[in-house]
């Protein structure tokens, strides 16, 4: 595995920082949002001031809050990782099968989910490896892969053999059918779907290189992504 | 017939009969009627199928229940937890059958059955390994698979408060599958936190009404004096 970029990387706090960003700037007016559990439950403490971000979480909660601590703690009022959470003002409770058809409903602005694999057209594999000895388990992933209007995925580009996670078929047992729209990564940002894959934005690699190492994928780099505009942009 | 306000749990499940479909609520701990699980064991009801969200945690509760061996089959979404060492251990042991539902899928399918529902097509999880065997129907350019409803005999969950009646009312996230699961299940016992008068709970708050609520355990009771 090529290591020569590591140390420039993005941390996974960076990419929640620019999926934060991503909805402020994209839903201006405040958007109604799930975070997946693990990592893109960071993208909450990024989320800037007044955004007017209202976070969904499954288990059955409109408006949550931060993590509680200490007196805050109360066992009736988790999320979907099961870690004690607050209530925001404006916060709503709601049973299962409303919370999914919310979701199901196209009611959800954008989720944000982990990824074992995504593929060039936006197949998603998060739910499984595969491996026999494996207990299966699913959760609200199916339903919120199809669910959410704009599914992105928040991961590290290569796995820890070096092996790409953005591939052109999903080899891992699939969560849903084309549904992610876009895909956060240490090296860079893509879009995905049936136009197959566009390099968004790098990170500590030139556009080149990226693309090299993500072959055989075919991806087409955004005019943005050049030097000059990346540039202008800092 | 309105809801009966049992003395204690094992009054709550009396009756449960082997070979009996168990819906359990809770996402986790949270709603979860530990009280009511560990009066099922005690009445011993055998070969049950628990349909429930994860499938156990720990040693308690519906852990407890599973560590009998009398629970024949499990429906739920999520089992695989850090702490679900007990179902882990029957599952590779071949000693417990296992049918893994998308939780929007399982929220649904109960909410159908609740409503009288025969059938319903869901785009959750078309084209993947939990689409084998279903049937496939393409509504306006979209693919949908066909979900059938569960129906349980008897359902055990938790809410916060209940009046006599049986109306309930719960707190926070621990509501998740509660008022889903009293629509579906011929039986249906609540563990609450207090019990009030009949007319103490605000119409307009009331989440289950008492058509759906048979049974009602209060860790505490209101005297009615």
């Amino acid at each position: 595995m090529s290591t020569d970029h590591r140390a420039d990387r993005r941390s996974k706090h960076d990419i929640a920082a620019a999926i934060a960003r991503d909805i402020a700037a994209e839903h201006p007016d405040g958007s109604y949002v799930n975070l997946g559990i693990g990592q893109p439950t960071l993208v909450a403490d990024h989320l800037p001031a007044g955004s007017g971000v209202v976070l969904h979480t499954e288990n059955g909660m409109l408006n949550m809050g931060p993590a509680a601590h200490g007196d805050d703690v109360d066992p009736d009022l988790i999320n979907a990782g099961k870690v004690a959470v607050t209530e925001l003002p404006g916060a709503a409770y709601f049973h299962q099968a409303d919370s999914f058809a919310m979701m199901r409903g196209g009611h959800l602005d954008v989720c944000v989910l982990g990824a074992f694999q995504v593929s060039a057209r936006g197949d998603l594999a998060n739910w499984h490896t595969g491996a026999p000895e494996a207990v299966p388990a699913v959760g609200g992933a199916m339903d919120l892969a199809i669910g959410a209007r704009r599914v992105w995925v928040m991961m590290t580009l290569f796995d820890k053999q070096g092996a790409p996670k953005l591939v052109p078929e999903c080899t891992y047992p699939l969560t849903g059918l084309a549904c992610v729209e876009r895909v956060y990564t240490d090296l860079g940002t893509f879009a995905v779907g049936p136009d197959g894959v566009r390099l968004l934005d790098v990170h500590g690699i030139t556009a080149q290189d990226l693309v090299r190492r993500l072959a055989p994928i075919e991806v087409r780099i955004d005019a943005a992504v050049t030097d000059e505009a990346r540039a202008a942009r800092r | 017939m309105t809801a009966r306000v049992c003395a204690g749990y094992d009054e709550a499940v009396a009756g449960t009969a082997d070979g009996a479909t168990v819906l359990v609520g809770g996402f986790g701990m949270a709603g979860m009627p530990v009280e009511l699980v560990d009066a099922l064991i005690r009445q011993g009801a055998a070969d049950l199928t628990i349909v429930s969200n994860n499938a156990g945690n720990g040693d308690t509760g519906l852990a407890a229940l599973l560590a009998t061996g009398r629970v024949r089959k499990v429906i739920c979404s999520f089992p695989r937890q850090s702490d679900s060492w007990v179902f882990d251990g029957l599952y590779r042991a071949g000693r417990i059958e296992l049918e893994v539902v998308p939780q929007g899928n399982l929220a649904e399918r109960m909410r159908a059955a609740g409503a009288g529902i025969g059938a319903f097509y869901s785009p959750t999880a078309v084209g993947t390994p939990l689409a084998e065997g279903k049937e496939v129907r393409e509504i306006d350019g979209r693919s949908y698979l066909l979900e059938y409803p569960i129906h349980g005999d008897l359902a055990l969950i938790k809410a916060h408060t209940a009046d006599r009646m049986g109306n309930l009312v719960y707190r926070r996230t621990a509501r998740n599958f509660g008022p889903v699961m009293a629509t579906a299940a011929r039986t249906v016992a609540v563990q609450v936190d207090r019990v009030v008068e009949t007319g103490a709970l605000d119409p307009e708050a009331v989440v289950t009404p008492s058509i759906y609520v048979d049974r009602i355990v209060a860790a505490t009771q209101e005297s009615a004096a």
